[in-house]
């Protein structure tokens, strides 16, 4: 065996001695390039991606941007707005024609007050018209304070904060506190500037169905059961429920008894935008809480515009101060932006001090929205969406013709024929695009207080007339 | 910001590449550098050890994107491009003072965190808010954290801020006086009025804020015409005539086919962006565009990239791989690019290289997003903005953003543009179909004072002003600099941010200047990089001479109290005599 061995090694010798020298050095180029193939790098990736100057040049001659706003056509419908020439108060002039208002949410009937223009111009003539400033440098006036203090008052908070535009309260107010990772359950009718705040919030959002309680629970229950998995992430994790009072895209009211019960049985927050229910919901107009006789202190923060019921610009949260405290320097639309026009605020004021002389007003609305609601049952073709004592209705068809153009057109047919009968009726418009749930389209049919039974009854008939002609 | 922006005036690519023949050419390519800059800028430069080390940074950063910029030279960096010279500077922190300030937040935080024992133990009374009983066991609504600043440090010099008023945001105001009897945590009101304070805070460019005069007659017979509210939206029934007329006048002011205005200027940017670009998009985003900006480009769901603060070679970089290599991962081309930019920075003071930024545009098929706020009215030689102070022709702006806030005394925002494009946000923009439309007396106000600045009411009082603001600005600036504050931004710019640095001096500069009856604003982090506190002054048309010179005195008494005068500047700044002396140093 060993003797075997050697000889092959001294044969393996004799032969490397004897080969000749072209075979030894194509042997030894081999073996080079199996060592070479061995060491190098296997294949350069980065090498074959990377661009000359010369291909970028080429590739930045090549590309070709789509144009900044795509194409529009010069005859759509909604391209040009119609043009209110005068105040838009309970009698408007729409494109020249004369008409009653049961379109701008001047729920109250403030928009052309005297006494709100009176103090507004006072107000002018102190202060002039802008703040030039946010809030935090030299843009405080006393009548901001003044107001904070008043809303706060009115809602019987510790505390509220005003913004100077409506849109902005909720969307600025949602990030303020809820941040990635914390999670926002929230009902599927909420609105727009809602829809934004979530966005900007950038938190997990989970949507459950309109108004429907069983189905809020199990998701909160679903998310129990996570918490338990995963305790340590749980405790850092904010929980919130962002409702709105009267919404304005169903014009039906949140349960608040129930979400309460279900806030402290899973240790949610509730936030509630009031802008349809402020200043129109119970004894006093305070909104949802006083409506169900709800303690204002459970529910952790309050956002409302003060552009409908108030009938001036801008928007207030109110809650507790531990709560609303935290937004003079985290809310957005507060820090980023200048202050409310001391006008606008002095005219909130004096609608506050209109809404608390009078609390028969919030009764009087309601009468009203009861009669309409009831008038505008059984339009034919129609259907009536809302509750009762909504200042702000729906009317949906009944049958859909299949498309949502087609059903458009439908219902703005409607609304030109009243408008030619001088009553202001409007399409509630929505981003069809950008909503999360797109609401069927409708006319939208406002109460105020300004309307005489006389008005409602010409209105209703209008309505009704349109419908029978146009929807046969 | 850093020192690379220092006294960028041209940079030295261009004499080499074309060899211009300069006096200088034979020395080292660092005083090159230098020689051009001074031709330039008379003031931008300083001739301390420190400048050159910053100078090498200056040069080197070219260096780094040599290649791009070698294909491209005509595009970035000509100076040809300027019709005047540009200057801006932004003097490097003291290394002494950085060091020093950093020791101040370190003893503040220190402080911080005894003072938060001593209130978990009781010992010391703790103001916070407290969360209601029943909901403890919730998850905090706010980190424990996050409130460290606010508690240990914003607390102690609270009173700077939000500082009330009683009167028009004039020229002079009046403050409600007010008294903190628990360290910055409540304050009370006395019910004293501290009179005519000197207002050096309000964006009042133009000195519109007035509550008498032809603006302030008009939105009063608004007022009784209209009432103040609108309650509806632009898509509904709250289109009043007057917006029209409003959206009409702003166009014709911008020199642009078609104009929208909005009720609030932060949510002209934030509603208005999304409905402009969105997914496959890319937003090209200066790193100090304003929170709104910020904002707008998030909820687009566009990919937003950064560029360095008015960097030209640093946009022009991300403008060519963004391009060569389209979207991350799936490689498709991009939709489309945006270039957000804003006209005046407002906590740096600096004016938007915008005859770069067009050029770059055009050669790069991208859209430029043009932020407005502080430069309309306030800027240009017909008050028209940053566009028509570097006589560019408005058609190259895609989107024209500014606000009324400012130098209008009014509130809201305007986009103007191509008729396609304001047709398009007609139907689109967030704002139209969801927001309350604008208040008729806000409008009127507008209405009242564009005519002015554009002289329709035939009269100078616009063009007097424009010219007024100018001076002012010209004067407090060269003035504080000889003083020998350190002065961030661009000559021509009406916001004057001048360095504080350490954290107490914030609340101190504050505080001393309101006892000389000055109303200053102070910033301090997170709105600037922790050691760059700064005060700001905003100068007006309004300020008379005589209130400068009376803020100035202050200020520099002030100054010295405080030890603010930390620039190392030559104080004499004849252009030539500092160069002599800088060669000199090289030798």
């Amino acid at each position: 065996m060993a003797s075997g061995q050697q000889w092959v090694l001294v044969e393996m010798v004799q032969a490397f001695y004897e080969a000749p020298a072209y075979h030894l050095i194509l042997e030894g180029i081999l073996i080079l390039w199996i060592i070479r193939l061995l060491f190098s790098k296997t294949y350069k990736l980065h090498e074959t991606y990377r661009l000359t100057e010369k291909e970028k040049e080429d590739l930045i001659e090549e590309w070709q941007p789509e144009p900044l706003v795509p194409p529009v056509s010069k005859d759509h419908p909604s391209l040009s707005y119609d043009v209110v020439t005068g105040p838009p108060s309970h009698n408007i002039i729409i494109n020249g024609k004369e008409c009653i208002n049961f379109a701008s949410f001047n729920f109250l009937g403030l928009l052309d007050n005297e006494r709100v223009k009176q103090k507004a111009l006072a107000s002018l003539k102190k202060y002039g018209v802008g703040t030039c400033g946010p809030r935090g440098f030299y843009g405080t006036f006393d009548v901001h304070l003044e107001l904070e203090s008043r809303l706060a008052n009115f809602m019987k908070t510790e505390e509220a904060i005003i913004y100077s535009y409506g849109f902005a309260t909720i969307a600025s107010a949602i990030p303020a506190y809820s941040k990635r990772g914390d999670i926002i359950f929230v009902d599927e009718a909420a609105c727009f500037s809602i829809q934004k705040g979530l966005q900007a919030s950038r938190s997990f959002i989970k949507y459950f169905k309109h108004n429907d309680m069983e189905d809020l629970e199990r998701l909160l229950k679903e998310q129990e059961l996570e918490d338990h998995k995963n305790p340590r992430k749980a405790r850092v994790t904010r929980k919130f429920i962002v409702v709105e009072g009267l919404y304005i895209n169903t014009a039906d009211i949140c349960p608040l008894p129930e979400l309460l019960k279900l806030k402290y049985k899973y240790k949610v927050r509730i936030f509630l935008e009031e802008s349809m229910s402020f200043g129109v919901l119970g004894e006093h107009g305070r909104g949802v809480t006083e409506h169900f006789g709800v303690n204002i202190d459970d529910i952790d923060l309050i956002s409302a515009n003060m552009e409908n019921a108030v009938a001036s610009i801008g928007g207030f949260c109110c809650g507790r101060s531990f709560v609303i405290d935290h937004q003079r320097l985290s809310g957005q639309g507060y820090c980023f932006s200048a202050s409310l026009p001391p006008m606008l605020a002095a005219a909130a004021i004096e609608a506050l001090n209109i809404m608390e002389e009078d609390p028969d007003i919030f009764t009087v609305l309601r009468e009203k929205c009861k009669r309409v609601y009831t008038a505008l049952q059984g339009t034919p073709g129609l259907k009536l969406v809302g509750v009762q004592f909504a200042p702000a209705l729906h009317l949906q068809l009944e049958r859909s013709s299949g498309s949502r153009d087609s059903d458009t057109q439908l219902l703005r047919t409607i609304v030109e024929y009243c408008m030619e009968r001088g009553v202001a009726l409007t399409l509630a418009r929505y981003l069809e695009k950008e909503e999360r749930f797109l609401p069927s389209p409708s006319i939208r049919v406002v109460v105020t207080i300004e309307q005489t039974d006389q008005d409602i009854q010409k209105a209703v008939s209008c309505i009704q007339e349109a419908a029978s002609a146009i929807l046969k | 910001m850093t020192s690379q922006y220092i006294s960028w005036v041209t940079p030295n690519r261009d004499i080499y590449s074309r060899g211009r023949p300069t006096k200088m050419t034979e020395s080292s390519s660092n005083k090159l550098l230098n020689g051009d800059s001074c031709h330039r800028t008379s003031n931008g430069k300083k001739p301390s050890k420190n400048g050159f080390v910053k100078n090498h940074g200056l040069f080197q950063e070219p260096q780094k994107y040599r290649r791009p910029r070698e294909k491209n030279q005509n595009v970035t960096h000509n100076s040809s491009l300027y019709k005047k010279p540009f200057a801006e500077s932004f003097e490097e922190t003291p290394l002494l003072v950085a060091v020093l300030t950093y020791m101040g937040y370190g003893i503040l935080t220190i402080f911080g965190y005894l003072r938060d024992f001593l209130r978990h133990w009781s010992i010391e009374k703790c103001h916070v808010a407290r969360e209601k009983e029943e909901q403890k066991d919730f998850v905090p609504l706010y980190q424990d954290f996050e409130n460290f600043y606010t508690r240990n440090l914003y607390m102690r010099i609270r009173d700077n801020w939000n500082r009330p008023i009683c009167s028009v945001p004039g020229a002079k105001m009046d403050l409600v006086e007010r008294v903190s009897h628990d360290y910055n945590w409540t304050f009370e009101h006395t019910g004293r009025v501290v009179k005519d304070v000197i207002n050096m805070g309000s964006y009042n460019y133009l000195g519109f804020a007035e509550n008498t005069g032809a603006c302030a007659d008009a939105a009063v017979e608004a007022t009784e015409k209209y009432g103040v509210g609108v309650g509806s939206t632009r898509c509904e029934i709250g289109s009043l005539d007057i917006h029209e007329e409003l959206e009409q006048l702003v166009a014709r002011f911008l020199g642009v086919e078609s104009s929208m205005a909005f009720g609030m200027g932060f949510a002209t940017n934030s509603m208005n962006i999304p409905a402009l670009t969105g997914k496959g998009c890319l937003i090209l985003s200066d790193e100090l565009n304003h929170a709104s900006l910020v904002l707008g480009a998030r909820l687009s769901g566009s990919t937003i990239r950064v560029f360095k603060h008015n960097n030209m070679q640093s946009l022009e970089k991300l403008l060519r791989d963004a391009i060569a290599h389209g979207q991350p991962r799936t490689h498709r081309p991009w939709k489309k690019i945006l270039i957000v930019v804003e006209g005046i920075y407002s906590m740096e003071g600096s004016i938007v290289r915008l005859p770069e930024v067009v050029a770059l545009k055009k050669r790069y098929k991208a859209y430029l997003y043009l932020d407005e706020a502080h430069s309309i009215g306030a800027l240009g030689p017909n008050g028209r903005g940053v566009v028509d102070y570097f006589g560019l022709d408005p058609k190259d702006v895609d989107i024209m953003m500014g606000t009324f806030t400012k130098s209008f005394g009014a509130a809201g925002g305007y986009i103007g543009g191509k008729q396609e494009l304001i047709d398009y946000l007609r139907r689109h923009s967030h704002s139209a179909l969801y927001a309350t439309s604008m208040s008729p007396p806000v409008v009127q106000q507008i209405i009242s004072s564009m005519r002015i600045i554009m002289g329709e009411d035939g009269t100078t009082l616009g063009i007097d002003r424009i010219r007024q603001l100018s001076e002012n600005t010209t004067y407090f600036r060269r003035e504080l600099r000889e003083m020998g504050f350190i002065i961030y931004g661009n000559d021509d710019s009406p916001v004057v941010p001048m360095m504080l640095y350490m954290p107490a001096k914030i609340g101190a500069f504050g505080r001393e200047m309101l006892k000389r009856n000055i109303g200053t604003v102070v910033v301090g982090f997170p709105a600037t990089p922790i050691i760059e506190s700064r005060a700001r002054f905003c100068i007006s048309a309004a300020h008379t001479r005589e209130m400068l010179d009376t803020a100035l005195k202050a200020t520099s008494e002030v100054g010295d109290l405080l030890q603010l005068k930390y620039s190392r500047r030559e104080r004499p700044l004849p252009s030539l005599g500092w160069m002599a002396e800088e060669s000199l140093l090289q030798d």
